[in-house]
């Protein structure tokens, strides 16, 4: 509807979209529809919300996935690390890699990246999910590398995989910085308790220790913040596609933003919403099955 | 008589409602506390003897009971006190690394109750706090954390004592430290109780050092006091035997305490959890001098002499 | 001199904090003989735990240094160890009880998991044992350090336990393999005295039993008096005096022993002395010469020049005070 339209005209469509009800009558129609899996029509795309972005969810899925697995493998590992040689060259390097990740927003890293490894070193592409002469595998899961496996298609897959790497690390390296950092705290405060001293006492190696003892004592505050990570993968993705071209659903979500298209907008962030309670239900969970003194407690007396 | 008491607890209630079900912490206990005398309840941990201690100061509403003091029954104010007896009624706490605030120094930290209870003068009667606690007043500028574990228990004392109270319930004070360092404060207590006229309500579970400085001793297990006597008569006639299990469980020095100890006294078993408390005499599941009647009917208190109160099946009032 | 189990000459260690560092040790000396028990008392803070840590070398995740000084055990220096010798050392010849059985357990995992993980390590490699072997032998450990209901415990988590049963598991892993020295670090002081006393006849028994040696770390001296032979006293990092346990608390000759002893509350009712003024010292500047000079009542001019050393009064007593110091007397370690 251009500016020109007719009182009349809009006055209906206001009536229909019950704009001219309360704000809350509002939120309740919204509501409605959403637990009918009615998120409204795209005003740009013109196909229903709903659609849109179960097109386009999973090739995002597919970044943040891998972005979520390397900050949690990565970032533990260095954190155990730089707590076990606290204060050596190991600790420091992680630290600095640490700030500079935390400072750093994910574009930038996105842009070097591909300047470093496309341009200069022509490595790695930088466009898109898969080359262009490679015909995309038929759909089962929507990420392209499982479906690829599932097919035993293993070009398709290492092709896939090459593109994933640069997006994957811009959007992971922010998240891996800040749990090396929880998980190096919690390991260096745990390393001088007691029942390490006394793990080293009955002759238990040190590596042992170190993934064993240490690591499922000291996983908590990681765990936590990994729950809150995985959502804020998903976000952090928006920038790193438009400049991969990545066909994802945070690039949809950044033209919606800029087209005012409500019902997108509206749609993404309840996806995102949706991870983030995702992310902090599965936390609580595999946090009570690390340390059994979350649910013990509840029960016993102190 | 009733006059001469600073603090009487009747049949003192206080029950925590958890998850688990009801923590009877505090089961029905009688105490008094003479005027300028030390009463010494000793207990194991879980005993129920911090709770009697925040329930007197304030700072738990009892379930049930009377506290009264000077006459005047306080325990149904609970957190709402007056002023009046709050400055009255002050505590020290057990680990002063953590009841002082480590953001503040020593100036702010007595200043605080200096504050509340509307006391002017402040730096003159900060000084004098120092001094009555034997820190130099160059410390006013230092915080907690730079200063030993005896020094900051001597800083809680003084900010116990800005108020001048009168009655100052003492929670496990030295237990935290070492006896060379206890050595210290316990005589300065001693010390302060005399020039102050104070009365102590000495929580401890160190029989020992309440030979040294008690007037009473009580013993407490799970909610309910054992045995109270005279300190003498306490050490010298333990009648209950949780007393003498107790007794006879202490690591002492010399020949003439080994003399004085009962007779070996083997320490079965450990205090039961106080939501899981055992029927009848709630000592029985330990006690090596158990009876039939002991697992059925819970045993009243008994004088058996004067000012000598027992609570067993093995011993029965005697006609005064 | 009769053959030493242990002998420690001359330890000095420090911990590198920020902007230097706490020298926490300095030149501390002792022996073990064989089946001797051994106690050694002294302030919180004195290196107590520290000096027995580095006996074990578990100082490893931390900042400490060792700059100084020889651990012998059966005549081998234990710092001089490779890591795999390290290992066998603590799984077949020490084994250290710690102060707080709270911390001394892993809170993450079951006792279960934790006991067959020690057995898993101190019974060697050449020895595989099946899973019935394993539980039995778990079950047995448990149940002589009379823990009542051995297979529930093992199904639990220390947080389930009381301070009384976590501090029996503690002992039963450490006393796991066949051991010839074990310390033990102030075991059931943060329990209650009748814990405490079930706790120290049941180590006396097995240490009794199974005749070895133990270092007895404790400041309730009564405790040290009832199980120990002969007696160190530890200040600020140093061994001041050393005797036979019963002439020890009869005749203590330092000054601070002195201070020490008198502090104890006694059940006779003879009052409280006034202790020993001042604390340890602050480990990054400690005082010159003795380090006990400061809150002495009988420092000389000396005491703040010079370490005094261990000067022999008599076979059974040794002590470190310049007061001691007689002409011709011969300094000797």
């Amino acid at each position: 509807m251009g500016t020109q339209a007719p009182e009349d005209v809009v006055e209906r469509l206001r009536v229909e979209m019950h704009y001219d009800k309360p704000i809350f009558i509002q939120y309740y129609y919204w509501f409605k529809n959403v637990l009918r899996g009615n998120l409204g029509i795209s005003l740009v795309t013109k196909h229903p919300v709903l659609e849109d972005i179960s097109e386009l969810f999973p090739a995002t899925f597919e970044i943040a996935l891998y972005a979520f697995i390397f900050i949690a493998v990565v970032g533990t590992a260095i954190g155990v690390f730089s707590a076990r040689y606290s204060n050596s060259w190991v600790d420091n390097l992680g630290r600095i890699f640490a700030y500079f990740g935390i400072v750093t927003p994910q574009f930038v890293f996105a842009i070097m990246g591909m300047l470093l490894f496309c341009y200069v070193f022509k490595i790695l592409p930088s466009m898109g999910r898969l080359d262009p002469t490679l015909t995309y595998p038929a759909k089962i899961t929507g990420l392209i590398t499982i479906d690829a496996l599932l097919q035993g298609n293993f070009i398709v897959f290492f092709d896939a995989l090459k593109h994933l790497i640069l997006p994957v690390l811009s959007v992971g390296l922010g998240g891996m910085a800040q749990s090396t950092r929880i998980t190096r705290t919690s390991v260096y405060n745990n390393m001088r308790k007691d029942f390490i001293a006394a793990a080293q006492s009955y002759g238990v190696p040190d590596r042992v220790i170190m993934f064993r003892d240490l690591l499922k004592v000291s996983m908590n505050p990681t765990v936590s913040i990994l729950g809150l990570q995985f959502a804020t993968t998903l976000s952090n993705a928006f920038l790193v596609e438009l400049i991969f071209n990545w066909p994802g659903f945070a690039r949809y979500g950044m033209t919606a933003m800029l087209q005012k298209d409500l019902n997108a907008i509206s749609g993404v962030v309840l996806t995102v919403a949706i991870f983030v309670m995702l992310g902090n239900i599965f936390a609580d969970i595999v946090n009570s099955f690390l340390d059994p003194r979350v649910y013990l407690l509840s029960t016993s007396k102190e | 008589m009733e006059n001469s008491n600073i603090l009487t607890i009747k049949n003192l209630k206080k029950y925590f409602f958890t998850q688990k079900g009801i923590v009877k912490a505090v089961n029905d206990i009688d105490i008094s506390i003479k005027e300028g005398e030390i009463l010494g309840l000793v207990g194991e941990s879980g005993s129920g003897k911090t709770t009697v201690a925040y329930t007197v100061v304030g700072l738990y509403s009892p379930t049930s009971g009377e506290i009264i003091f000077r006459n005047q029954n306080i325990g149904n104010e609970g957190k709402n006190r007056s002023i009046k007896l709050k400055q009255e009624i002050q505590i020290v706490f057990q680990d002063p690394g953590t009841s002082l605030n480590p953001a503040r120094n020593i100036y702010q930290i007595l200043e605080v109750p200096l504050k509340v209870h509307g006391i002017k003068n402040r730096d003159k009667k900060i000084k004098e706090l120092l001094q009555t606690v034997e820190i130099p007043e160059d410390y006013i500028h230092k915080y907690p954390q730079m200063i030993g574990g005896g020094e900051r228990q001597m800083i809680s004392i003084a900010r116990a004592l800005a108020s001048n109270p009168s009655l100052l319930i003492l929670d496990e004070p030295t237990s935290a430290l070492d006896v060379s360092i206890q050595a210290k404060i316990i005589n300065m207590l001693l010390q302060l109780q005399k020039n102050f006229n104070l009365s102590y309500l000495f929580i401890t579970h160190d029989l020992s050092l309440m030979r040294n400085i008690a007037s009473t001793v009580s013993i407490m297990y799970l909610g309910k006091i054992c045995e109270s006597a005279k300190c003498k008569e306490f050490f010298e006639k333990p009648l209950h035997p949780y007393t003498q299990m107790l007794l006879s469980s202490i690591p002492v020095l010399t020949d003439a305490e080994e003399d004085i100890k009962p007779k070996k006294v083997k320490s079965i078993g450990e205090i039961p959890s106080p939501v899981n408390i055992p029927s009848g005499c709630s000592f029985h599941s330990r006690c090596s001098k158990k009876m039939d009647i002991c697992s059925k009917e819970d045993p009243i208190m008994a004088e058996i002499s004067a000012g000598h109160f027992v609570r067993c099946h093995l011993f029965k009032q005697i006609e005064l | 001199m009769e053959k030493s189990l242990l002998e420690v000459k001359d330890l000095n260690l420090h911990y590198v904090v920020f902007g230097g560092s706490l020298k926490v040790l300095d030149g501390v000396n002792f022996r073990v003989g064989f089946k001797e028990n051994i106690g050694i008392v002294g302030e919180t803070g004195c290196g107590k735990t520290t000096t027995m840590k580095a006996i074990m070398r578990i100082l490893g995740m931390t900042t400490a240094k060792i700059s100084k000084g020889e651990i012998l055990f059966k005549e081998r220096d234990v710092l001089k160890m490779n890591e795999a010798e390290v290992q066998k050392f603590r799984r077949r010849e020490i084994s250290m009880i710690f102060q707080d059985p709270t911390a001394a357990l892993n809170p993450v995992f079951s006792i279960k998991s934790q006991i067959y993980n020690v057995i898993k390590y101190s019974q060697g490699t050449e020895k595989k044992l099946t899973k019935k072997e394993r539980k039995d032998l778990a079950t047995k450990a448990l149940s002589d350090v009379m823990l009542p209901d051995p297979e529930r415990v093992l199904e639990n988590y220390p947080i389930q336990l009381s301070g009384g049963m976590r501090q029996r598991v503690c002992i039963a892993m450490a006393l796991l393999s066949d051991l010839d020295l074990l310390i033990a670090d102030e075991p059931g002081t943060s329990l209650d005295v009748t814990i405490q006393d079930q706790i120290l006849e049941l180590l006396n028994e097995l240490v009794r039993k199974k005749g070895i040696s133990i270092i007895l770390i404790s400041h309730a001296l009564g405790i040290i008096k009832n199980i120990t032979h002969r007696t160190y006293v530890m200040y600020a990092g140093f061994m001041i005096e050393a005797a036979k346990t019963t002439e020890l608390f009869s005749n203590p000759l330092h000054p601070y022993s002195k201070g020490l002893i008198a502090s104890v509350p006694t059940l006779v009712g003879r009052g409280i002395s006034n202790g020993i003024p001042g604390h340890i010292p602050n480990y990054s500047n400690p005082p010159l010469g003795c380090r006990f000079h400061p809150r002495c009542s009988y420092t000389m001019p000396i005491c703040k020049v010079e370490k005094p050393p261990f000067l022999t009064v008599s076979d059974t007593h040794q002590v470190a005070c310049w007061l001691f110091k007689k002409e011709g007397d011969k300094i000797g370690k």
